[in-house]
């Protein structure tokens, strides 16, 4: 039996308050794991859990288990900058971020939890004529997709963001901006909790600690998984584990078009409000926001090689901060506090794979590289679908794995604001 | 960041190197007969092993010469250095690992050096 969970209002927190905050209850349940359930979900992530949710949700099938190999909200759900913008130069991708923007637009009111959607704006900053191009470029193209899009000019990208360096002399000026007001940050990790607590809510079991370590097939058809907690059965299995969708593909013997990659991310010390937009750039390869706490958080690069061990090369922060540095002198003093990395699985085309296999009953969402945060509800959306009905919904049907085979991929470098 | 053993010039940071990726693909030797799927798997697909994997490597910022590299993924542990067109060495991890292949400590915050 499901325990509805207590709505958050400001209510319960003054009653809360009164017995000195002991008694919440936990946001979601660590429920006995069944033999067996309708449907599996491999990765406690952000886009696994609104997997499981939107499954629950839009599509009624309720006995679902997640699971997780480490905690909810520690994989890089917890690890990325935070951005969430859908200024995408193809149709295929601007729909379907688009979906994702709007669904994060009512999310803290669907979850009744607070996910701290702030659209403070995301600019894109051209340092050179063909940046100029490209922005103008994917400004005209958001347009025709009915996405909303700003070009500014130095003067306005001065005004909206005062802090930035505008000076004609540095040796990458800026010449202009793109602005998506719509975009903005998001607190990540609650959205992992709010999407757990609301499938919770539904009856989806969330199983963490517990790893897959096989999956299992006869005569072509999935029948469950082994992992470190004993045999789960299931006739219909989504894998949404990130940097590690290869390992567990090839328990399934299959081979994907995946590279496993450490994308560090850094934070500093915090201070007053500074900066109240994203200010990215892709020619000097930097990107920073400034947290509600007061953190600058800046995003560096890839490393150039395969590695799943969640740090990265010093190289790498060196030349985020180096960029960081000209375009906003004020920071030259800051210290960094904190610094990470986590892997991220990155596509040929640098678009997700969200896709059925040739398996029955097995589907894979990945390929999400270096900018999945953003997409994590359309995502789950879209791949609840797929698992739901055995067919891609329309916003995800040309992300299928066979666009590799046919080669209509959706190349997407540029528009990933910067390049990885 | 990685210490590189170029076989040409010795120890040098990976600054000074670019990765090819995956080694020891071969090109196909009769392009017009391949199905799309085989050209797939040819330019697309990879193995994106966890733990021992084979990859070339180039010395851009050096003799620019190209060579491959035996590294532990997990780990960063690199295990041998050869020349192209050699066959991969024999070698045996044996670290400590989950079933999956993870090291036990957290998800791959495990020390190279050797025990």
């Amino acid at each position: 039996m499901i325990k509805k969970p207590k709505k958050y209002s400001v209510f319960s927190l003054v009653r809360n308050a009164l017995s000195y905050h002991e008694n919440w209850q936990p946001a979601w349940r660590s429920p006995e794991i069944k033999k067996n359930y309708d449907a599996i979900i491999v990765g406690g992530g952000g886009h696994g859990l609104t997997t499981a949710y939107y499954l629950a949700k839009n599509h009624g099938i309720k006995n679902i288990a997640v699971v997780e190999k480490g905690w909810i909200g520690g994989g890089n759900t917890g690890r990325n900058t935070t951005i969430i913008r859908s200024n995408y130069l193809w149709d295929q991708s601007a729909a379907l971020y688009e979906h994702a923007l709007k669904l994060w637009e009512g999310m803290s009111q669907e979850l009744n939890y607070n996910v701290m959607f702030s659209q403070r704006g995301v600019m894109n900053v051209a340092h050179n004529l063909h940046d100029v191009r490209e922005l103008k470029r994917r400004w005209n193209a958001n347009k025709l997709n009915d996405i909303d899009c700003e070009w500014l000019n130095t003067e306005q990208v001065k005004k909206f963001c005062p802090v930035i360096n505008t000076s004609p002399n540095i040796r990458y000026p800026v010449l202009g901006a793109t602005l998506q007001r719509r975009a903005g940050t998001a607190r990540h990790d609650a959205v992992a909790w709010g999407y757990a607590r609301g499938a919770d809510a539904m009856g989806v079991d969330i199983i963490q600690n517990c790893e897959v370590t096989g999956i299992n097939v006869s005569n072509g058809n999935v029948t469950g998984i082994e992992t470190t907690k004993g045999t789960i059965n299931s006739k219909k299995i989504g894998v949404v584990s990130a940097g590690h969708t290869s390992v567990i593909a090839k328990m399934a013997g299959i081979k994907l078009p995946l590279e496993s990659r450490p994308l560090q991310a850094l934070v500093s010390e915090p201070v007053k409000p500074v900066i109240d937009t994203v200010v990215m750039s892709n020619t000097i390869h930097a990107y920073v926001s400034q947290s509600d706490k007061g953190e600058l958080v800046i995003g560096a690069g890839t490393d150039g090689y395969n590695s799943y061990t969640q740090r990265g090369g010093f190289n790498i922060v060196e030349d985020t901060i180096m960029a960081i540095v000209e375009l906003f002198p004020i920071f030259s003093r800051m210290k960094m506090l904190r610094h990470w990395g986590g892997i991220v699985d990155i596509c040929p085309d640098a678009s997700p794979i969200i896709s059925k296999t040739h398996i029955n009953g097995l589907y894979f969402n990945c390929g999400w590289g270096t900018g999945g945060f953003k997409a994590t509800p359309g995502s789950g959306w879209v791949f609840a679908h797929t698992i739901a009905n055995d067919q891609p919904h329309a916003l995800n049907a040309p992300f299928s794995i066979n666009r590799f085979s046919s080669g209509e991929l959706v190349d997407e470098h540029g528009a990933a604001a910067v390049a990885h | 960041m990685l210490l590189i053993n170029c076989p040409y010039c010795g120890e040098r940071e990976q600054e000074e190197f670019s990765c090819g990726g995956e080694a020891h693909i071969e090109r196909p030797k009769n392009p017009p007969e391949l199905s799309d799927d085989q050209w797939a798997d040819y330019l697309f697909l990879r193995q994106n092993i966890k733990g021992l994997q084979f990859e070339r490597w180039n010395h851009s910022f050096g003799c620019r010469q190209w060579f491959n590299v035996a590294r532990n993924t997990a780990t960063d542990e690199i295990l041998a250095v050869y020349h192209m067109g050699e066959k991969p060495p024999k070698l045996e991890s044996n670290d400590p690992i989950t079933p999956c292949g993870e090291p036990k400590i957290g998800s791959g915050n495990f020390s190279t050096s050797k025990k």
